[in-house]
């Protein structure tokens, strides 16, 4: 299944591009990603990663390019078409973005109440079910999210991610800013929600150890452009200069920072 | 080296800066104001920002109104006396207060007290992806969290002017009794034989107009906001600036539309 070259990809991404004024972030990206696999996008930082999400997401308009989902180009959907396919897509944002004039629970039920698809005192037990799924005691809803650590912040973001069941996730950076083990932690959860629900996957990440945990596959994206796609596994032995470089964490190599812009 | 064009130019990037914005300001409220009439409506939002546009400025509208009542008295007085014109003052305390400054000082009031709080929210909700995140949970965020401001705005405002038209009067009232050596229930007779309901009315259509000017602009300029705590800080600014500017300009034009003949 994680073969690039299967007939009907979920998500197909073509030609994708995209510039801020004179700065090219996304420059013609193709890539497709598997039903039911998880892709992981690496990259250094400004590499366009949070770019290609938003886009997919429709939070960003690109200026070419087509992005498919199950065969339909969202691009090009009529405004309530598209709404639709967004609400089977769930997302994990990086600071965890939780509503913070919310408790935990209304947060995890945010989907649920907002669509009047249940009742508070039903989607107060269903928060309570999903927040146990993501390692935390129910009893965490009545707090805010103000109250919790990063780890539990991540936890109740990831909760919120997969109440409403999509089929696609998307994670921006799941483990920055959390320590190791913690970061091993939610990459485990996310592996098992991911399974769970059958979704199909993609996150993006510096972090080498998270990405081989939670990708089937993986691509790297250098100043807007896939230099390199392939299995998960082989990140850490590419044969790809530019791949070695950034998962060994080396100075010298092809990229380059750039200072200024 | 200085070229004479530059000063011709930016008279240009300005006029286009200034049509840019007033553009973008009205497909915002129009936005915001269509999904007024489109389900699902968020009466749990609305509510929260009536209680809070209107009960919680109460206190800062109350004394507002009671000391600028209590001026005018005193100052007219201390003006008509020479021309022997003291009865006029209940007249003059009660226009001036239910057409003209029950509606701006209270709009001046809220805007800095609601419209500022407004903007920091939305604001803050912008840079930490708050509103990115209600797209990805099937919510419009324009409909989620712009949508129940603009009315809430449009219809505490006018309450609250009533409050402050009656306070305004007291003050006046007091000063005038108490201070003043006036008749108390000459004083009320005058004051209630001057005032038409067309008065009252073309006030309240004042504050309605300004309270949608200051909900639109928080809810403009948070929305817009970018750039982390410094890009939240200028929002509010923006916000109050700006909502202060139109609402006496509005005022002028509404006067000119309601009462000049």
């Amino acid at each position: 299944m994680s073969d690039p070259s299967t007939n009907d990809p979920k998500i197909r991404i073509r030609g994708l591009t995209k510039a801020f004024g004179t700065k090219t972030v996304l420059d013609g990206i193709d890539l497709d990603v598997a039903a039911g696999t998880s892709m992981v996008v690496i990259g250094g930082s400004g590499s366009g990663k949070s770019v290609l999400l938003k886009c997919i997401l429709g939070l960003i308009e690109p200026d070419a390019g087509s992005i498919e989902i199950d065969g339909r180009d969202v691009l090009r959907l009529p405004r309530q078409e598209r709404e639709q396919v967004n609400a089977r897509i769930g997302m994990l944002f990086q600071a965890g973005a939780l509503f913070d004039s919310l408790t935990v629970w209304e947060n995890v039920a945010f989907g649920l109440l907002a669509q009047h698809k249940a009742a508070r005192a039903e989607a107060r037990q269903r928060a309570g079910a999903i927040l146990a799924q993501v390692g935390l005691d129910p009893s965490v809803g009545d707090l805010s999210p103000a109250e919790l650590s990063g780890g539990m912040q991540k936890r109740v973001g990831l909760a919120r991610a997969i109440a409403a069941q999509p089929d696609i996730l998307f994670f921006d950076e799941p483990t920055t800013g959390l320590d190791p083990i913690m970061g091993a932690v939610i990459d485990g959860l996310i592996v098992d929600c991911v399974k769970r629900l059958g979704s199909t996957a993609i996150a993006i990440t510096h972090d080498m150890a998270s990405a081989t945990r939670i990708g089937d596959r993986a691509a790297m994206l250098f100043r807007g452009k896939l230099v390199w796609q392939g299995p998960a596994a082989d990140l850490l032995h590419s044969g790809n200069e530019m791949v070695d470089q950034f998962t060994h964490g080396r100075r010298d190599g092809p990229i380059q920072m750039e200072l200024r812009r | 080296m200085i070229d004479p064009l530059d000063a011709v130019a930016a008279v240009g990037r300005g006029t286009l800066g200034a049509v840019r914005a007033t553009g973008a300001v009205a497909l915002f409220g129009a936005a915001g104001l269509s999904h007024l009439l489109r389900p699902p409506f968020y009466g749990r939002m609305f509510l929260l920002a009536l209680v809070e546009f209107s009960y919680f400025s109460l206190p800062v509208v109350a004394l507002t109104a009671v000391f600028s009542g209590a001026v005018i008295a005193l100052q007219s007085f201390t003006g008509f006396s020479r021309f022997g014109a003291e009865s006029a003052i209940a007249g003059i305390v009660v226009l001036s207060v239910v057409r003209e400054l029950g509606p701006v000082l209270a709009g001046l009031m809220v805007a800095g007290r609601v419209g500022a709080a407004m903007a920091a929210e939305l604001g803050t909700m912008r840079v930490t992806d708050q509103i990115d995140a209600l797209g990805t949970l099937s919510t419009n965020p324009m409909k989620y969290l712009v949508a129940p401001r603009l009315l809430a705005g449009v219809i505490a405002v006018p309450l609250l002017v009533v409050v402050a038209d009656i306070l305004g009067v007291a003050g006046g009232f007091l000063v005038s009794t108490a201070k003043l050596g006036f008749n108390p229930s000459g004083y009320l007779t005058s004051t209630f034989n001057i005032l038409t309901t067309a008065d009252v009315v073309a006030g309240l259509a004042q504050a309605a107009t300004f309270g949608f000017l200051i909900a639109l602009m928080g809810c403009y300029h948070g929305y817009n906001s970018k750039g982390g705590a410094q890009g939240v800080g200028s929002a509010t600014t923006s916000a109050v600036v700006a909502a202060s500017i139109l609402i006496l300009a509005f005022d002028y034009v509404l006067t000119e539309l309601f009462f000049a003949r």
